[in-house]
């Protein structure tokens, strides 16, 4: 397990950030900025730290041991070829793998310092604050507005919703394409749109994280710049974990990523974290053999 | 040709000889004519017979049928005349009664199987053999079930006995019908939800149910329209010789499969048409609830799929 220990300082980040209120209309408050330590260019809090985590399903390993730290305002990549276990992966930040028959989880994933399959934990309190969206947009069939406006309505965050509506679809850059005409149906919109309002939906809730697993593979070129545009601005408010098969979206849009594979070396082909580091170090000098063929195109 | 022969070789055939049929495609074209053409013949012949069906009840029934069959009670002491009012309006109760009974129950099931009880559960499980058994318990055996359970009790057959034995007709119907097209609502709309931190019966209620509503509607109006003309049970339950309509739920009540019955019986040549009559009125109903059914059916795949 590879683990390039970034420029933080763990002392406060594991603590200081408390989870939000159940129902927090406010923003988050900023903490106090802290002095640097010297060599450190910015100061970073620990959202995700993963501890161990292996997934099985059945019988089946998807994931080995893997150890990371996702920090706060970053935009973290999770890249690999298909079957690396890097949806599994994202997918187990939010417990939506649960449903899935046979799912079983070892080691810890912390949030904010607090156990995520831990007994005493809510799923639904979970997802509440670590949202996600997914490969192919999958809006309600209901009006644009209603989209936005259905998970503000069940929270019972009813206090101005025209506001958090538009709120929230000017955070996924709609608001100007759909303004007038709110009230349309969501299935109406082309696929970027509908991505895009599927974003809206999820930060309409204002969460802590957002989790998009491939947001763009089902999208053409166009919209695909758009939602990585979107990216930039996000993740000013929040912490984005970004799955994708494109290398190039991860170089894009990514501060740090991680490289999954699949390790072939024992019976069975089981995903594995080969490196994660900044960017730039995974796509300029890399440190393992498998991720530089992979990220130059040698990769099979 | 020197290539051509080069080819043959390496390939087992001449890549260059025209393209008909060759090796055993012939044999095995023949063979995929005959089970298309004994798939289409079964298919007509399954239409054929719903078509003599109707045409027969259609051409004895039409003579008998007028307005005022449709709203006259049966002559009191046999004989000419009269219609079938009191048959309709009974059936109509017995069937609206035990359709409010089975379709909440019946509905409430197939959420529970699909949206909460796991593929393993035992209970999800023993409750799907167990429709699956209920939807082949034949009718007249409910019948004798609500005789033992409601009329030996009280002492007479009722209308509600009647509409408890079509409720426990209609309800497998109702839950297999509305299982199936819960699971057409695409597991996306359920992991939307979920990801946005909001409790699954909220989305159900909110999201699931209303993609389905068209769906659910269609099924159970079908299940209704099938337990309208059960004979057996009502027969056993609610067989009633007294034409006219009572109002109590608790007493017997006539509907329209039971005079078809009793007046199809009848030495008397009124009552016979009057029977004929009565069963073109049924299966009319049915029919038309059938083909409202489907076409409500159509719409709400449409706003499923998008």
């Amino acid at each position: 397990m590879t683990e390039g220990e970034p420029d933080v300082s763990s002392t406060y980040s594991d603590q200081s950030i408390q989870p939000r209120r159940r129902i927090q209309n406010a923003p988050v408050p900023v903490p106090a900025p802290r002095p640097q330590v010297a060599g450190d260019p910015v100061q970073r809090a620990t959202v995700f730290d993963i501890r161990d985590m292996s997934v099985t399903y059945g019988t089946k390993r998807a994931l080995d041991a893997t150890t990371l730290k996702i920090y706060r305002n970053l935009v973290t990549a999770v890249i690999g070829p298909s079957g690396c276990g890097k949806s599994t992966f994202i997918r187990s930040l939010n417990r939506m793998n649960d449903s899935i028959p046979g799912f079983q989880i070892g080691g810890q994933v912390l949030y904010h310092g607090h156990d995520v399959y831990a007994r005493a934990t809510n799923r639904v309190e979970v997802r509440r604050r670590i949202g996600m969206v997914f490969q192919k947009p999958n809006p309600f069939p209901k009006s644009i507005y209603d989209n936005v406006a259905w998970a503000p309505r069940n929270l019972g965050m009813k206090h101005d919703l025209d506001a958090r509506v538009e709120r929230a679809l000017r955070g996924a850059a709609l608001w100007n394409e759909v303004k007038d005409r709110l009230r349309a149906s969501a299935l109406s919109l082309s696929g970027g749109q509908q991505q895009r309002l599927c974003i809206a939906r999820a930060i309409a809730v204002e969460p802590d994280v957002l989790l998009l697993d491939e947001p763009a593979s089902a999208l053409d070129p166009v919209a695909t710049a758009s939602i990585e545009d979107l990216m930039h601005d996000l993740k000013h408010r929040y912490t984005i974990v970004i799955v994708t098969h494109n290398m190039q979206q991860a170089a894009r849009v990514a501060d740090r990523t991680a490289f999954f594979s699949l390790d072939t070396s024992g019976p069975e082909r089981v995903g594995t974290l080969v490196e994660y580091d900044d960017t730039d170090v995974i796509f300029g000098r890399p440190a393992d053999t498998r991720t530089r063929d992979y990220v130059t195109g040698r990769f099979g | 040709m020197t290539s051509t022969a080069h080819s043959s070789d390496r390939l087992g055939y001449d890549p260059t000889a025209p393209l008909t049929p060759s090796g055993n495609l012939r044999r095995r074209l023949v063979v995929s004519r005959i089970a298309q053409g004994g798939a289409v013949l079964a298919a007509i012949l399954a239409v054929a017979a719903l078509a003599v069906v109707t045409y027969d009840v259609i051409q004895q029934g039409a003579s008998a049928l007028s307005l005022g069959f449709l709203i006259h009670d049966p002559p009191q002491f046999g004989g000419a005349g009269g219609g079938i009012r009191s048959d309709i309006l009974g059936t109509a109760m017995i069937v609206v009664l035990g359709a409010l009974m089975a379709t909440p129950i019946g509905i409430l099931i197939a959420i529970y199987l699909t949206e909460f009880a796991s593929p393993r559960s035992r209970l999800g499980n023993a409750l799907r053999l167990g429709l699956d058994l209920m939807q082949g318990v034949p009718s007249i055996v409910v019948g004798i079930f609500v005789l033992g359970l409601i009329v030996d009790v009280q002492h007479k057959d009722s209308g509600f006995a009647g509409s408890v034995a079509l409720a426990i007709i209609m309800l497998p119907l109702i839950a297999r019908s509305t299982q199936e097209v819960l699971r057409l609502v695409p597991t996306a709309l359920r992991d939307a939800s979920d990801a946005l931190g909001v409790e699954r019966w909220r989305a159900i209620l909110t999201v699931i149910l209303p993609t389905a509503v068209g769906g659910i509607l269609t099924g159970s109006i079908l299940a209704i329209a099938r337990a309208a003309g059960e004979t057996a049970p009502l027969l056993v339950a609610d067989s009633t010789f007294g034409p006219h309509l009572t109002f109590n739920w608790f007493g017997p009540m006539p509907n329209i499969p039971v005079s078809i019955l009793t007046a199809s019986e009848a030495l008397n040549p009124a009552a016979y048409a009057r029977a004929w009559g009565a069963a073109l009125v049924l299966l009319a109903g049915i029919l038309l609830a059938n083909v409202g059914a489907r076409l409500l059916l159509a719409r709400s795949r449409r706003r499923i799929t998008g």
